[in-house]
């Protein structure tokens, strides 16, 4: 069986203004796909669509032998209460949320995958340690680990190298690869040019318009990349209906 | 020695009803409360259970109009207006530019315009009183059954949604990615404040009721960092000055209800100084560690 996340000319976007404009395409199976723009671009705001967070302003998404369960989402800015009392270990075994619901137990048998998520993430012996004493980096492998414990078919990760140091990037891309490996489907927006070019097999370039999806080294070139610049520009309030709809 | 003790502690609630009516009352709800009061803090809703307590107003209000002093249509009618405000504040919240601390503002001071205006009409200013301050020593047996009720529904509601609770206070993001249990949790949470409140406005008031949810939990939170001990400790102490404050309002003549949040009162300033993560703790034998 495989799996997919089919766009047709989806468009995605706030109080009717697109953010991301007509695109179209696939994310297929076991691909490892950055998605990279310019601020303001819509990268973001396609992984929200995904996950079903932002319903389309028009166009659909499909999912093709797999659903919503079975991605898991790492958003940019995590909206997490970091005062709230909650050790390192609790909030990892969140993951199994899909698996233990509200009221199921999380017995002997989960205790293995969340000591592992944890040693692989690099923080065996923080099991007990409040949260809120996570440094950005360590917060960021909580959260890693978490993905871990989800176990699942699709990640989608939103800027997950935002503002955590060289060997952090390093041991969460390793993490990345080995999911690649194993024959996940990821997408992660990124803005490391770099590091799409050495770590990435496809790209997709979006200036809320799209500009190239595919292999990464047809998609980042120089004269896609200054395209992207030019053509992203502040949205505007008296913007007309779409033509491209009415047509 | 146990002559005083039993002279000062065991002989009033010994010898009289109302005393052990009151007991049983306020201890009920110092336990359910706790919870309550724990999540209300940590999610930074403080001050919420306060504007809940003024929006149950209109409702008792309403039932006092229609029933007269009749602890059913009062209580139903405090749960009326209760949901009604926290359903309302949290729906238009969700559906306009306002953010719910606003929609609730706004909601509940319409509801405590309307509770006044409705109490000014008909009842004279010793039944808003009555209301406002509650008589946790004249608790009748439905009253008391009332409160029983209440805090047996609420221990076992807050166990069933504690996970999801915590999630939803943690990291909502996540729990609206991986189920929709996160805005009916919510909404079941908000239910069992209104419910507390209502169940503490017959003993203490609608504004006192707060006290029993806040200063409990906030004591508590200067002792531990353990959500479980957070809960448990701020039983005890909700218990606590139960106890010592109708002993105190026996003794020394005082209204029972303003006594036992005194005391509840006096417990958070006192863990607000000695206090484990308290403010001398953080003053003294603190000389930095090797690593």
């Amino acid at each position: 069986m495989t799996l997919a996340i089919e766009l047709d000319d989806l468009t995605l976007g706030y109080d009717r203004h697109p953010a991301v404009h007509h695109l179209s395409g696939r994310i297929a199976q076991g691909t490892l796909t950055a998605v990279i723009g310019p601020n303001g671009a819509g990268k973001s705001t396609l992984l929200k669509g995904i996950v079903g967070a932002l319903p389309p302003l028009g166009g659909t998404l499909r999912f093709v032998g797999c659903d919503r369960r079975d991605i898991a989402y790492l958003p940019q800015t995590a909206e997490i209460d970091r005062s709230f009392p909650v050790t390192v270990w609790d909030f990892v075994a969140m993951g199994l949320w899909r698996r233990v619901g509200a009221f199921g137990g999380i017995g002997r048998g989960a205790a293995g995958p969340i000591a592992t998520a944890l040693e692989t993430v690099g923080l065996e012996g923080f099991e007990t340690r409040p949260i809120g004493t996570l440094s950005g980096g360590q917060m960021q492998r909580t959260l890693f680990a978490r993905l871990l414990v989800q176990d699942t078919a699709v990640i989608l990760l939103d800027e997950p190298f935002n503002a955590v140091d060289g060997r952090t990037v390093e041991d969460l891309l390793v993490l990345v690869e080995r999911w690649h490996a194993e024959g996940r489907t990821v997408v992660a927006v990124l803005h490391d040019h770099a590091m799409v070019r050495r770590v990435f097999p496809d790209a997709l370039l979006i200036a809320r318009e799209p500009v190239a999806w595919g292999a990464t080294g047809t998609v980042v070139t120089p004269d896609n990349l200054s395209l992207a610049r030019r053509m992203i520009e502040a949205f505007d309030a008296g913007a007309p209906v779409c033509a491209r709809d009415a047509a | 020695m146990f002559a005083l003790f039993h002279d000062l502690v065991i002989a009033p609630f010994a010898e009289f009803e109302f005393m052990r009516r009151a007991l049983v009352g306020a201890v009920a709800l110092a336990i359910a409360a706790a919870p309550i009061g724990v999540f209300l803090m940590l999610r930074r809703m403080s001050l919420t259970g306060d504007a809940m307590a003024h929006a149950i107003l209109p409702g008792a209000a309403l039932g006092y109009l229609v029933a007269g002093l009749s602890l059913p249509a009062m209580t139903f009618g405090g749960l009326v207006a209760g949901v009604t405000v926290a359903v309302g504040a949290g729906a238009v919240a969700r559906a306009s530019v306002l953010k719910e601390d606003t929609t609730l503002a706004a909601f509940y001071l319409l509801s405590l315009a309307l509770g006044v205006t409705i109490v000014s009409l008909k009842g004279s200013n010793v039944d808003l009183l009555h209301v406002l301050f509650g008589s946790v020593l004249a608790l009748d047996d439905t009253a008391l059954v009332l409160i029983a009720a209440i805090a047996t529904l609420t221990l076992f509601a807050m166990a069933a949604i504690f996970r999801p609770l915590v999630l939803e206070s943690v990291d909502p993001v996540f729990l609206r990615s991986v189920g929709r249990v996160g805005a009916p949790v919510h909404l079941i949470f908000m239910a069992l404040v209104v419910l507390n409140l209502v169940g503490g406005f017959l003993a203490l008031g609608t504004l006192l009721a707060v006290g029993m949810m806040m200063l409990p939990a906030a004591s508590a939170r200067l002792w531990t960092d353990d959500l479980t001990q957070l809960v448990g400790l701020a039983a005890a102490i909700g218990a606590g000055s139960a106890v010592v404050g109708l002993l105190l309002s026996y003794h020394q003549s005082l209204p029972a209800g303003p006594a036992i949040i005194l005391v509840a009162g006096a417990f958070y300033l006192l863990s607000l100084i000695v206090g484990r993560r308290g403010l001398l703790a953080a003053r003294i034998g603190r000389r930095h560690l090797e690593a």
